[in-house]
């Protein structure tokens, strides 16, 4: 079960200090834990952990592809594996690692993608990743993952050192905006209906939750009810909930922080043309490269707000 | 059993597999014969003398693992299993047959006593240093043993393993090169130079031993001394030929995977025979 907050605030604790918070907490009592990253645990915010569990912390340099090979050998042993890096390094620089190493051979690999799209902000277009979540969707199997905050990030990670296959975490690494109250608890697989409405669902993941929410108060002062999904688990997508939105609201807008091409657009339009086909509306990066910028910079440039779900929701309303 | 009858009888097995393997890949008339055939008798050492593993439970933890990276390689590593009775040696004419259990390249959820899947070059050696690396951490007796292509070290995963390999210190991996001097496209030398494997290896900070590829003594010597090297991985370089003792295949361009004809085959599947008999003459005499 799952409790939103009633005021968006930034949490106060960091994404990466609530991954490396979660894996120590649980290393002490699992040893199969093992965390590997490619020279950026300063990054990720592992380093408590390298200094607790040096023997089950891998450092292994700039090179993602041998890593992720790492992982999946390291899974052959029984151990469970969690593969840092950022998320364009984490995915379309090792695909095919992944593909065959990992989910090819059925193996148990969990790779952590950080600084999604423009939270990746001042390293720029190279290190910004508008698109992993659509390079790893084509991989059989494979279940892919964005939290939107550290409350579900923390519920997740626990819940990944109990589960076995290849999972792929996109997960900012500052703060974000909180979401979720303590305690709350997440059904991989499974959207999260945030509030409820009658008019438009809008389905959202990462950060682009709090926009969605923030856009269903401005739409409300508008006079139109909007529904807000947090569709977490992008693969295997909640095609059920995704049916019931668009059969109770008869119009859908997905936001995320990511290329809608292959991204959360493309998913949940997969699966609203194979249920219940309403007008959907897309708000993301449309099939552009990243750059330089401070996030808001960045949020405004790509038109990743809550004004741009507002006239999103309008015109898939309008489309009914 | 004494020095020389063991190296006969790994010599009867070498043979055996490559009988067995001419037989398994006659049966669809097409394979990766090359790169098959010059890995038999390391096989036949692994499987028949240094790998500890159990036929009736491939899975058991404590045994020694090979991954082999050149997942081209597989009809000589189903045979291998046959012979070992990991599986019956009819299952070998599932070899390539739709929803078979013995696929062009190595599977590990297919084959019992597969351990890794390997296909895509380059990948089996991350892989392999993941296996002896988490063996490592359990303080695992076990060995880990990778075979890589000459060709396949074109591919630059290799390098990053090779690396972290050496600064990991991983004694616990033994690393076969069958350096055939063949790749699909023709000679390595002409496709992608990989100049003095042994020389870079060594650069690489590698335990490096060169052997003769068919001689089983020396591989057989060489992999105990690759034991004794606690501190380094250890890298054994096989000079070989791709298609080794199989007339229509061996050292010619093309022979990474081919056609072949009944005769052909038939005609390599006696040649095979009459040597295995030969050896098997051979355990059987003194001395």
């Amino acid at each position: 079960m799952f409790k939103v907050k009633t005021k968006l605030e930034k949490s106060d604790v960091l994404m990466r200090d609530k991954y490396c918070q979660t894996l120590m907490a649980l290393a002490g009592d699992n040893e199969k834990i093992v965390v590997l990253d490619a020279d950026l645990v300063s990054s990720s915010g592992m380093k408590p952990f390298f200094k607790a569990f040096p023997d089950r912390a891998v450092q292994c340099g700039i090179a993602e592809a041998n890593m992720i090979g790492i992982a999946a050998g390291l899974s052959l042993t029984g151990k469970i594996p969690f593969a840092h890096s950022f998320g364009t390094f984490a995915s379309r620089r090792v695909c095919d690692q992944i593909y065959v190493s990992a989910a090819y051979a059925k193996l148990n690999v969990r790779i952590i993608g950080s600084d999604p799209g423009v939270t990746a902000a001042y390293n720029g277009g190279t290190h910004m990743p508008f698109e992993d979540m659509a390079v790893l969707r084509g991989i059989p199997e494979i279940t892919l993952i964005e939290p939107a905050d550290p409350v579900a990030l923390g519920d997740i990670i626990r819940q990944l050192c109990d589960v076995y296959g290849v999972y792929y975490i996109r997960m900012a690494r500052k703060s974000v905006i909180s979401v979720y109250q303590d305690g709350s608890s997440f059904e991989i697989g499974k959207g999260n209906v945030l509030r409820n409405g009658g008019d438009v669902t809008i389905i959202a993941s990462g950060i682009m939750v709090a926009e969605a929410l923030t856009a269903a108060y401005m739409l409300e002062a508008q006079g139109v009810s909007a529904r807000v999904v947090d569709m977490f688990t992008w693969k295997p997508i909640d095609q059920t909930l995704i049916a019931k939105c668009a059969e109770d609201t008869g119009a859908i807008v997905t936001a995320e922080n990511h290329n809608t091409f292959g991204g959360l657009g493309g998913a949940v339009s997969e699966a609203v043309v194979k249920t219940v086909p309403v007008p959907v509306e897309m708000v993301g990066t449309l099939d552009r490269f990243g750059q330089v910028g401070t996030e808001s910079f960045l949020r405004q440039e790509y038109h990743l707000t809550a004004e741009a779900i507002t006239e999103a929701a309008k015109r898939a309303i309008e489309r009914k | 059993m004494d020095r020389l009858k063991r190296l006969k009888t790994l010599r009867v097995f070498a043979e055996e597999i490559r009988v067995t393997t001419l037989k398994e890949l006659s049966y669809i008339g097409f394979g990766h014969i090359g790169g098959s055939m010059s890995i038999v008798e390391t096989l036949a050492v692994l499987y028949g003398a240094v790998m500890r593993y159990d036929a009736k439970n491939p899975n058991w933890p404590s045994r020694d693992k090979l991954i082999v990276s050149k997942g081209h390689s597989g009809p000589a590593v189903y045979a291998t299993l046959a012979l070992k009775g990991f599986f019956p040696e009819s299952m070998l004419r599932e070899l390539n047959l739709g929803g078979g259990r013995l696929p062009s390249h190595c599977d590990r959820n297919k084959t019992p006593g597969v351990d890794m899947t390997t296909g895509s070059l380059g990948q089996g050696a991350s892989a392999a240093i993941g296996v002896a690396l988490g063996d490592r951490m359990d303080k695992a007796k076990s060995f880990t043993y990778l075979i890589v292509g000459d060709g396949e070290l074109n591919e630059g995963q290799n390098w990053e393993g090779f690396m972290f390999a050496a600064h990991k210190k991983l004694g616990n991996l033994i690393m076969f090169i069958d350096d055939n001097k063949q790749q699909l496209d023709g000679f390595t030398k002409d496709v992608l130079d990989i100049g003095d494997i042994a020389e870079k290896m060594r650069a690489f900070g590698w335990h490096v031993q060169e052997v003769d590829g068919h001689n089983i003594e020396e591989i057989l010597n060489a992999v105990n001394a690759a034991k004794d090297i606690a501190d380094k991985p250890s890298a054994i370089v096989l000079d070989t030929v791709k298609g080794h003792s199989v007339a229509f295949a061996e050292g010619i361009a093309g022979n990474h995977h081919m056609n072949f004809t009944p005769e052909q085959i038939n005609e390599a599947i006696s040649s095979a025979e009459r040597v295995l008999d030969l050896s098997r003459k051979a355990l059987l005499e003194r001395g």
